[in-house]
């Protein structure tokens, strides 16, 4: 049994994550710059249409200092798109937003068209700090799923962009579940499931009975008042046809 | 080493208190000592359900920024001598505590007491937390109702993350106490039914105490009611939730199921 959930016009809210060169600047502030303009020079352009996030969480310094910063880099043609790691007291509303939740990756090469090697793997220092530095690309040994054998609890929000997620157990009234791939859910889902959520459109999520609150699948959403409430209780497996979330009753 | 535990709920209202003293006092009276702590900073109540309101010289916060002894602190119940209470302080906030502190008295506390009962403040803040964090046991007192059930889910999560246990890596010991439980109207549908609370919470019963005026009596009286009335429906089921809690194996029953003869006539006429 195959029932048509959604309105074809509904909106897309994806999430995506992007690699961006992170900028960690050390104190005093005007011998970092004349650092970055002694690199700016042997690699010119390095900056140009990179996405460049700053990272201030090991720098105290007072808001009128960090809007310099900006300034001053501005000023070198390295724009911000994000600030991370600093206090809201440091911020104001025309400064680029903060952010969180960055994970680590390998450092940044630098392709420049001279053969400046040595400078080169300065550049890829300075840019990113990273504990390991690495020549080669990072090969990503992550798991491609995720199991939990307990109960998910209110409040709480299992994030695994990487792939599926399995839940052995319920996910309760208020508790968040958002994977790359699919969910799974032995028990009882009462809270929001997001599948696909960067942008997989053939994620599914399974529950052995369906009391959400919300699903989503690759940013197509639909609330618990939005459901047949013929499903509400039973073992479902949804997906995605179209923009269309498609609801079948298992067993 | 005595054995600490929390008694705990996210919201307020349901019955954390009540059940502290409920249960300090059964177990006291199986002549084991027992420490009632009351971590409600700010919003002292536990020494009013205790009867011991008028003789607060010292409090927790006092012990714990070291202007008082623990023995001072220490209040001895008249009716039982293996029953303590530490009492909160009324003016002061739960900023007053502090982690090293709280540290301290729970590890002196479980050195002189076989049981240390935390009885924690409402909510997920700082004095809910403190109140957990060196528990070895947690007693989630829950109503049938659901709110109650999704904030003790709430504080649940928290138990198995905050905690010293928890940050081990070992397990909590949780209990589910449902509390203020009227099995008619569980039947109506106007209340979870035990089964549903335990499915969504999915943590072992403790014991489930009816929906009595006895309890409210009780708390006026200034009494637990496993002290003041210890015939009554809920201080029997507080008796058999302290045994338990002390591990013995006692069969769980829903008040209200085993139904008096006419209950039984009435109910097989109405089927």
């Amino acid at each position: 049994m195959t029932k048509v959930l959604t309105d074809a016009r509904s909106i897309r809210i994806k999430g995506r994550s992007f690699l961006a060169v992170v900028l960690s600047p050390d104190l005093p502030l005007d011998q970092w710059l004349e650092r970055l303009d002694d690199l700016a020079a042997r690699s010119a352009g390095f900056f140009l249409d990179r996405p460049v996030v700053l990272d201030v969480s090991e720098l105290s310094i007072k808001k009128a200092e960090l809007k310099q910063l900006i300034d001053d880099l501005a000023a070198r043609k390295v724009r911000i798109m994000g600030i991370e790691g600093a206090r809201p007291s440091q911020l104001t509303p025309e400064m680029p937003p903060a952010m969180k939740g960055g994970k680590p990756a390998s450092d940044v090469e630098v392709t420049a068209q001279e053969p400046e090697t040595e400078a080169e793997a300065e550049v890829a220092a300075v840019v990113s700090p990273a504990p390991q530095r690495q020549e080669a690309p990072q090969v990503r040994a992550i798991p491609q799923s995720l199991t939990i054998d307990e109960p998910v609890r209110s409040g709480q929000s299992i994030i695994f962009p990487e792939g599926d997620i399995t839940i052995v157990g319920s996910v309760a009234s208020g508790a968040e579940v958002i994977a790359g791939g699919s969910i799974h859910i032995y028990g009882t889902l009462r809270g929001r499931a997001m599948a696909g959520s960067i942008g997989n459109s053939n994620a599914r999520i399974f529950c052995r009975r369906l009391e959400a609150e919300l699903i989503a699948i690759d940013g197509i959403y639909k609330m618990a008042e939005d459901m047949d409430s013929s499903l509400r209780g039973h073992a479902v497996q949804l997906s995605l046809e179209g923009e269309t979330i498609m609801a079948d009753i298992l067993f | 080493m005595g054995k600490v535990i929390v008694v705990t709920s996210g919201k307020g209202g349901v019955g954390k208190t009540t059940s502290t003293a409920a249960l300090g006092a059964a177990l006291a009276q199986r002549n084991e000592k027992v420490a009632v702590v009351d971590f409600d900073v700010g919003l002292r109540n536990l020494d009013l359900v205790m009867g011991a309101e008028r003789r607060v010289v010292y409090d927790l916060v006092n012990v714990i920024n070291g202007d008082a002894k623990l023995p001072q602190a220490l209040i001895r119940d008249k009716r039982l001598d293996t029953l303590f209470l530490l009492p909160a302080s009324q003016t002061r906030d739960k900023d007053a505590l502090t982690e090293e502190g709280v540290e301290r008295v729970i590890g002196e506390l479980k050195k002189y007491f076989d049981w240390v009962i935390c009885d924690s403040p409402a909510g997920i803040e700082k004095g809910a937390t403190l109140a957990m964090r060196h528990a070895d046991v947690a007693v989630v007192v829950t109503n049938p109702e659901v709110s109650s059930v999704r904030d003790s889910d709430r504080i649940i999560g928290m138990l198995d993350s905050k905690t010293l246990k928890a940050e081990n890596g070992e397990r909590m010991e949780k209990h589910l106490l449902l509390t203020r439980y009227d099995s008619l109207r569980a039947e109506r549908g106007d209340m979870l039914k035990v089964d549903d609370v335990l499915e969504i919470l999915s943590i072992p019963l403790l014991g489930i105490i009816p929906e009595s005026t006895d309890v409210l009596k009780a708390s006026n009286l200034g009494a637990p009611v496993t002290l003041s009335d210890a015939r009554s429906a809920p201080a029997q089921a507080y008796f058999e939730a302290a045994r338990r809690l002390a591990g013995e194996i006692v069969p769980v029953t829903v008040p209200g199921e085993k139904r008096g003869i006419f209950g039984k006539l009435f109910g097989r006429k109405a089927a």
